[in-house]
């Protein structure tokens, strides 16, 4: 069965100041799908990402051209940001938790988007814990300060806050550069797991991670779209010679 | 030429540096001590909640007390708001280009004016032109609009700390800009606004030009009624009786320096408490 496009990037250039960090990009990303992204640094991996929710908004001097689109929708067009990003979690490279508590961490999106009944809240920070599987390990303890978690349960508590606000996507920017192996191995476990329920797109610089969790995978090099294809496709038997010498490890 | 060993290196340095911090002490110990020691005979309760009388030369200067505490107050409802919301638009809305820059610079400036200036400046805006007359009103603001530009500076510096990646997570989220300000930014840049705040208030009550042509009075029989009064103040009445009035005891200027002295101290440790108390919260 063919799967739904979720998200369709079509001629996508993003600028900062005169500088192209992004050229003629397209790219569709379906369904609840994981799609890794690779490349060497700078090669827009980020930037791609910060497109897509918008958080680019932000920097002064960004410039975006081409198109984006969510179901059909423009992002830049029709979507206000923050409607945007509700649809569109992000986790970050190294796990930001808010100095507050882990309950609420969780709870910070639900009350934002106006939520304020206990029984609701509780249930929503359980099911978003149990969801990033970190429920056994903080239950007993959802008032302890969320800095005081580990390195790998603090990235969980975010995709968990992430998932709290029930998003269709979730962008994962080198989630795991911060973490041990072992903490590693969980988060991508959590990855694979919500795969039956969210369209997934993760940078990373591990190429291994990408090979071990991605169903396609993209590879970017100075900012343009070189290849994308399975998997399996892109670590076996790619196209571009690029593409070979990045994956085999002979420059990246 | 004579090389001195590292050792030796070490020692001198530490020598002038340690003479350095000594020296910036000892005028505060000085200071302190002379005030303490000429101003405490003066203290008493009728020192402290009375009028004066024989001109200044005896009684209390409660007056002057309860016009600094007015004014003071008064600074803090003009400046405290504007302040503190400008620094957030300043921060967090505010893009880089010509009028930000112009407005920072703006702030800068103002930040240097000489209080005097600030003083002319009430007295033809607010006294004159808006006929607030000298009064509690006139004072208040012009005292406001010298705190402006420190209470801008603090405010931005303590949100400048709130780290950048706290209002991402907040933003990709789905917070707007100003659920993720009143959420998480400024919960966390409070205590900095905060302590910046009594600073430029501390240094608002023991100001004597900016309230000089716009509020203060030389004596009055009966305390402000509304804030179109004017009022007494402690710095100028400190400048009124240590210069316009002969034969006074010098334990009446002296105490009179020892209560500003201790209001403007008491402010400060407060601020000084509010930064301790929040930096042991915090866990980032």
């Amino acid at each position: 069965m063919e799967k739904k496009k979720k998200i369709e990037i079509r001629d996508l250039s993003v600028l900062y100041g005169g500088e192209e960090a992004l050229r003629h990009v397209n790219l569709d990303i379906l369904e609840r799908e994981i799609m890794s992204v690779i490349g060497p640094a700078n090669s827009g991996k980020t930037s791609l990402l910060r497109t897509l929710n918008r958080l680019n908004d932000r920097v002064s001097n960004a410039k975006v051209r081409g198109e984006i689109l969510i179901d059909g929708q423009s992002v830049y067009k029709k979507i206000l940001p923050d409607v945007l990003r509700r649809r569109m979690g992000m986790i970050f490279a190294l796990p930001i938790p808010l100095p507050l508590s882990i309950y609420d961490n969780i709870a910070y999106g639900p009350r934002v988007h106006g939520i304020h009944q206990k029984s609701v809240l509780d249930r929503k920070v359980e099911e978003s814990l149990q969801e990033a599987f970190l429920w056994d390990e903080v239950k007993d303890r959802l008032n302890l300060p969320a800095m005081k978690l580990s390195g790998g349960q603090q990235q969980r508590l975010c995709i968990a806050r992430a998932l709290a606000v029930e998003p269709e996507i979730i962008l994962y920017d080198e989630p795991c550069s911060g973490l041990d192996p072992l903490s590693t191995a969980k988060v991508e476990e959590t990855m694979v797991r919500l795969k039956s329920r969210y369209t997934q797109i993760l940078v990373t610089n591990n190429t291994k991670q990408a090979a071990r969790v991605g169903e396609r995978t993209a590879f970017f090099l100075m900012g343009e779209l070189v290849e994308v294809d399975a998997t399996d496709k892109i670590f076996t038997v790619p196209t571009d010679k690029r593409t070979e010498d990045y994956v085999s490890g002979r420059f990246g | 030429m004579i090389r001195i060993s590292a050792k030796w290196t070490e020692r001198i340095a530490f020598f002038f540096l340690l003479v350095s911090t000594l020296i910036i002490i000892i005028p505060v110990i000085l200071i302190t001590v002379m005030i303490i020691q000429k101003g405490l005979p003066a203290m008493n309760l009728e020192f402290l909640t009375e009028s004066p009388r024989l001109g200044m030369r005896a009684g209390g200067i409660f007056p002057a007390i309860l016009g600094t505490v007015y004014l003071v107050l008064g600074t803090m409802v003009f400046a405290l708001p504007i302040g503190i919301l400008a620094a957030i638009y300043l921060s967090e809305y505010a893009r880089d280009n010509w009028l930000t820059r112009a407005i920072d610079l703006a702030i800068v400036n103002l930040a240097g004016v000489p209080s005097v200036v600030y003083g002319l400046f009430g007295l033809g805006l607010f006294v004159i032109f808006l006929n607030f007359g000298t009064s509690i009103l006139a004072g208040s603001l012009t005292l406001a609009i010298m705190s402006l530009p420190v209470i801008i500076t603090a405010s931005r510096e303590a949100l400048g700390t709130v780290p950048q990646s706290f209002r991402e997570v907040s933003l990709a989220l789905g917070a707007t800009r100003w659920q993720t300000i009143r959420r998480v930014v400024l919960p966390n840049a409070l205590p900095g606004i905060m302590t910046g705040t009594v600073l430029a208030l501390s240094r608002a009550a023991g100001e004597t030009a900016p309230i000089l042509f716009t509020v203060a009075a030389f004596y009055l029989p009966k305390l402000p009624q509304s804030v179109f009064d004017q009022c007494m103040a402690l710095p100028y009445h400190l400048y009124v009786i240590a210069t316009q009035v002969p034969k006074i005891k010098p334990h009446v200027q002296y105490g009179t320096a020892l209560v500003l002295i201790v209001m403007v101290l008491v402010m400060n440790l407060s601020a000084i408490l509010i930064r301790a108390h929040f930096r042991k919260k915090k866990h980032w």
